[in-house]
């Protein structure tokens, strides 16, 4: 028998499981999944709970709801990876042997990375919204909170879904004005980079929201560390921006056990080709999603994108044939800007997100880069997507590579 | 292509600019590109990360964050950020003469 191991049943891994057991013979293929934690979280609804929109059931489901049948899952924590002898260990003694393997043990929040973050004011006025246990500790305190200087801030990049915490200070301006005390509360958006987003024109585009919607932006800080006793950011250069709450995304990292194996960069991302998804240290081993050291986004949509090259790339390597399959940084996100509207950007490794309309010319239904209704409804009905198809690794109706179709190019920057 | 005017020479920048071609650069050049930067001296502290950016660009094809610059180089976070204000990364690819590093998106 060969054996097809995969690392982490998060959004990843699971559909890489769905995809490989419907085409792998059973009387050939072994198939495992390992991950250590039996509830899956549909991690773009973290961004609602703090708002009241989503509650903790909307966005957890049990994990093996979405396995197959005859695959063997093992929930037990992953220690390391020993790629030069084509073994796993994880942390009971268990060893695992494979003959292909495929990682996708994500990307997790690291608040110890920065001096004071964790300290008395965690989960206080101190909290993450990437994690179920923050979002909902945040939704209990907005709940009584009666006021004063909001900041949200990113410690570095990368990040996951780089779009949230923008959405969450558009979201913030809508919970408080809809709660009639938006004239107490300062919303601050605190980033590292120099303008409010990684791709230059979006940024343009959310600069003005943040401006319209009366959120104080501050560029190009990155947080050193934080004075629980003032109350107060500080830049590794010493600036201060004081707070009263502060919502944080805390420097991104993978999984420990990357760290282990000795096969991750500085903040345990696996070096991946960005094109075929394979390992760049060893032939038989895949890296999908979040724990990749692409210079793609990391999100759901992106996973999925990577999923149908990984499937041919690994099912052409299996049969001996070259790998044709080219993954193209393709990445589709909705943002939340708050009031029941949002937007919606479509982009890749070359092209910036640019206006137009999705997944068809002029009819859309979706519009890129503006603001409509419709892209609201288009973000809340993900989270069904996610749950019925996307997890089961079925096909979406709309193209894996990025297409032009639909797109406006600018004619001045061409 | 853009060009900027550098010591009497027209010289090659991208959308960032930063210089196009690695060759264009020399120490005289970085010393330029660091007063508009407004550092108006490269002490041996400065020289040390932009001689490791260059090295890390010219073995891997991208500049390292900041977060690899100080597991790698040597130079703490701190003093990174003294050296190099706002952005220790991009400043010292530009002044190195390399592309903004990717990872500083
Ligand atoms: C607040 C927020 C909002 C987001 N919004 C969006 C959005 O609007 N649109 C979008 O497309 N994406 C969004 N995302 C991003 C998206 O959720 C992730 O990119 C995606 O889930 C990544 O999938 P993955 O398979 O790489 O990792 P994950 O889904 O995180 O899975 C990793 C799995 O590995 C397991 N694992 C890790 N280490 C070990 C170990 N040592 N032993 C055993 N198991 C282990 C974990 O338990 C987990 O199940 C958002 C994320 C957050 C946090």
């Amino acid at each position: 028998m060969k054996k097809l191991l995969i690392l982490g049943a998060g959004t990843g891994g699971t559909m890489m499981l769905n995809k490989f057991h419907k085409a792998l013979d059973p009387m050939e293929w072994e198939i495992t999944i390992v991950d250590h934690i039996e509830t899956h979280f549909y991690q773009p609804g973290f961004l609602f709970i703090p708002f009241g929109i989503y509650k903790e059931e909307d966005v957890i489901r049990p994990k093996r709801d979405f396995f197959p049948k005859n695959v063997n899952v093992i929930m037990e924590e992953i220690d390391k990876i020993v790629p030069k002898e084509n073994k796993v260990y994880l942390k009971e003694g268990t060893e695992l042997i494979y003959d292909y393997l495929i990682i996708a043990t994500g990307s997790e929040i690291a608040p110890e990375e920065t001096e004071g973050l964790k300290g008395d004011l965690w989960y206080n006025c101190i909290f993450d919204f990437y994690t179920i246990e923050g979002a909902m500790n945040l939704a209990w305190f907005f709940e009584k909170w009666e006021g004063g200087k909001l900041v949200i801030n990113i410690t570095e990049f990368p990040i996951k879904c780089p779009v949230a915490p923008l959405e969450f200070a558009f979201l913030a301006d809508w919970y408080f004005t809809e709660k009639k005390m938006r004239d107490k509360v300062e919303i601050h958006f605190v980033t590292p980079l120099s303008s409010a987003f990684t791709k230059e024109k979006c940024a343009e585009v959310m600069a003005d929201y943040l401006t319209e919607k009366n959120i104080k932006t501050t560029v190009d800080f990155s947080t050193g560390r934080v004075d629980n006793e003032n109350k107060k950011i500080i830049s590794w250069d010493e600036m201060e921006v004081p707070f009263d709450c502060l919502v944080t995304v805390p420097t991104n990292k993978g999984n420990s056990c990357i760290e282990r194996s000795g096969m991750g960069d500085e903040l345990n991302f696996i070096p991946t080709d960005k094109y075929t998804l394979q390992s760049k240290d060893y032939e038989n081993i895949f890296v999908i999603g979040d724990a990749t050291d692409l210079p793609s986004s990391k999100a759901g949509s992106v996973v999925h994108f990577q999923s149908e090259v990984l499937f041919e790339n690994i099912m052409s390597l299996i049969n001996g044939k070259e790998m044709k399959a080219k993954f193209d940084g393709h990445a589709n996100c909705f943002i939340e800007s708050g009031f029941g509207k949002a937007l919606l950007i479509d982009f890749n490794y070359e092209t910036e997100p640019l206006k137009g309309s999705y997944p068809l010319p002029v009819i859309g239904p979706f519009k890129l880069l503006q603001e409509t209704r419709m892209n609201h409804f288009g973000k809340l009905l993900f989270k069904w997507t996610y749950w019925n198809l996307l997890l089961k690794g079925r096909e979406l109706p709309v193209s894996n590579e990025m297409t032009m179709t639909g797109k406006q190019i600018d004619e001045e920057k061409e | 292509m853009a060009t900027i005017d550098l010591l009497g020479k027209q010289i090659e920048v991208d959308a960032d600019g930063n210089l196009v071609n690695l060759d264009d650069w020399n120490e005289d050049i970085a010393k330029e590109i660091a007063r508009t930067e407004g550092i108006p001296e490269l002490t041996d502290r400065h020289w040390l990360v932009i001689n490791f950016m260059r090295k890390e660009f010219i073995e891997k094809g991208d500049g390292p964050t900041v977060r690899r610059l100080t597991k790698e180089s040597g130079v703490g976070t701190k003093e990174l950020y003294a050296l190099f204000p706002k952005g220790p990364a991009k400043k010292a690819a530009r002044i190195g003469g390399i592309p903004k590093p990717k990872g500083c998106v």
